[in-house]
């Protein structure tokens, strides 16, 4: 597979810039819904998994539901998708990986943009997410709730007064709810800020880890913030919030790349395009660097010292640097040692397809 | 980083178990990360699992800490332990950390309120939305109930105008809960 082909089939997400783009990769926002009449996925049976995903097939294709729900949907049960293209949804982040550990009775209803998806026996009996570029949480939730009411009107959710909407793991009831944002920090990390900006986090029930890596060793600078509590707050509450310390955190990384523009600007833009040399004509990459290495780039892009990149090199190669993307690239399996000089051909040749120069 | 476990995929989970004083860190994929937390999770004694991690959080008013303690330690005995719809036993959920069906919620309701509210941040009311199509009656009766209140203490501070007020907008959303076929 060529890169382009890969970019061709990109997720909305991917292609697309969102509001606030320099900072926040994207949006997504997932639900959690039962019916009410059927065992939880951890006690059903093979026939009760499939009559599920009829149902929720009958409601995916009913007239209403195909007329509001923006897009053409199409529903795919994990069976018949090969293992690695099991594996790259869950790199475009349009499955989860439980998704696919379920993969003999699950499956997904995909819009064609991929911009929302809807997971059948996964944790729960569905779980539907809708991923957006950059920071989109209102409009992500109004696109959630339109498709929520869409099957609950052929549906019956379990549901109760006082608890909410029931799930089967207790930390999701409620509204069922997991909203995150993905962010890109690394004025913040380079200047030693971080730990500072997201403990302030804790005490109101938002939780943030590395996208890839743990803490403040979050590879690539990604950090992906979202909501811990579902009980006890609205949908818009938690969106609110949510927003509202995104947004600081936003201006934080803005305070700090300015400050590196204007009190470091010789270290950072030769740490950038040192970067920029070694993603161009390495011959050999493992995951680490070359996320490392591609969020330098993208803050050289961001701060003007880079030109002719496109911005979304960032989520591009974020997707395809990933093991099932590799595998796809090579069009054969590699083993680990090999993976490193494919990733680097990768690399080199997404560069390339921009006039990138500093 | 490869993982440890497989050496095959890229490591993304990252975590140190620290027992008895000894560290030792673990650096998985993904899938090997949950492959490991189900593994424990079926009584592999030593290991680390997320599912106990939960489970650790769902146990703790066992131990009777203060402050979290199940409504009486009389009720603790007699409390339900399997729910009847779905057969799920309620140390079976503690150990999974996952309900069998929608039922399990009140079968479990006396052991529900602390978990929950150690979960959630002390709330145990969902105040978010209702489903469309089936919830319009039960979000009448939740505003029924605190017009109800409201009524209640409108009298009891003398207003009476106010509270004959509030009790035809009762009688209306009464009418309305009766055609709403509940
Ligand atoms: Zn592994
Ligand atoms: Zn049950």
């Amino acid at each position: 597979m060529a890169v382009q082909d890969f970019l061709h089939d990109a997720s909305r997400w991917m292609r697309e810039d969102g509001p606030h783009s320099d900072i926040v990769i994207s949006t997504r926002i997932r639900i959690a819904r039962n019916l009410s009449d059927l065992p939880f996925p951890i006690l059903m049976n093979d026939s009760q998994a499939e009559e599920i995903t009829r149902r929720v097939a009958d409601a995916v294709f009913s007239p209403e539901f195909q007329e509001k729900s923006g897009g053409s949907y199409e529903i795919i049960p994990l069976m018949n998708v090969p293992h690695v293209d099991r594996q790259a949804l869950v790199e475009k982040y349009l499955i989860s990986s439980s998704l696919v550990e379920h993969a003999r009775r699950s499956a997904v209803a995909l819009r064609d943009d991929e911009a929302v998806s809807i997971m059948i026996n996964e944790e729960d009996h569905l779980r539907l997410q809708v991923l957006m570029p950059g920071l989109q949480l209102g409009a992500a939730w109004e696109l959630a709730t339109t498709i929520d009411d869409l099957l609950e009107a052929k549906l019956n959710y379990a549901f109760d007064e006082k608890y909410g909407y029931l799930t089967a793991c207790p930390t999701n009831v409620g509204t069922g709810i997991r909203a995150s944002v993905m962010l890109h920090l690394p004025a913040l990390v380079v200047t030693q800020q971080i730990n500072r900006v997201l403990s302030a986090l804790g005490q109101v029930g938002l939780v943030v880890r590395g996208v890839h890596g743990e803490g403040t060793d979050a590879v690539g600078n990604l950090f992906q913030l979202s909501n811990q509590i579902t009980l006890g707050q609205s949908e818009e509450e938690i969106i609110q919030s949510l927003e509202s310390v995104a947004r600081k955190i936003i201006e934080h990384e803005q305070q700090a790349r300015q400050f590196l523009m204007e009190e470091n600007r010789e270290v950072i833009e030769d740490r950038i395009a040192r970067s920029f040399g070694i993603l161009a004509y390495a011959r050999r990459l493992d995951s680490r660097e070359s996320m490392q290495r591609l969020s330098d780039v993208r803050l050289g892009i961001d701060l003007g010292v880079i030109k002719g990149v496109s911005q979304n090199i960032l989520k591009e190669l974020m997707v395809m640097t990933q093991p099932a993307f590799m595998q796809k690239y090579s069009g054969t399996e590699l083993a680990p040692g090999e993976r490193d000089w494919r990733r680097a051909d990768l690399v080199r040749e997404r560069l390339r397809m921009d006039q990138g120069h500093i | 980083m490869l993982c440890q476990e497989c050496n095959q995929r890229d490591a993304t989970v990252h975590f140190t178990k620290i027992i008895n004083q000894e560290k030792t860190e673990y650096h998985l994929c993904d899938a090997c990360a949950r492959d490991t937390g189900d593994f424990m999770m079926k009584g592999n004694a030593g290991g680390f699992s997320f599912h106990n991690l939960l489970s650790g959080l769902l146990g703790f008013e066992q131990t009777g800490m203060p402050g979290f303690g199940a409504p009486g330690q009389q009720g603790q005995a007699s409390a339900p332990v399997r729910c009847e719809t779905c057969g799920l036993g309620y140390q079976q959920f503690v150990q999974v950390g996952r309900f069998g069906c929608a039922d399990c919620y009140k079968h479990f309701s006396g052991k529900l309120e602390p978990m929950l509210r150690r979960i959630h941040g002390g709330a145990t009311t969902h105040t978010g939305k209702f489903p469309r199509r089936t919830g319009g009656v039960i979000k009448l009766r939740q505003q029924l109930a605190r017009l109800r209140q409201d009524m209640q203490e409108k009298i009891s501070l003398e207003q009476f105008e106010e509270a004959a007020v509030i009790r035809d907008r009762i009688r209306e959303m009464e009418g309305q809960i009766e055609q709403g076929g509940m």
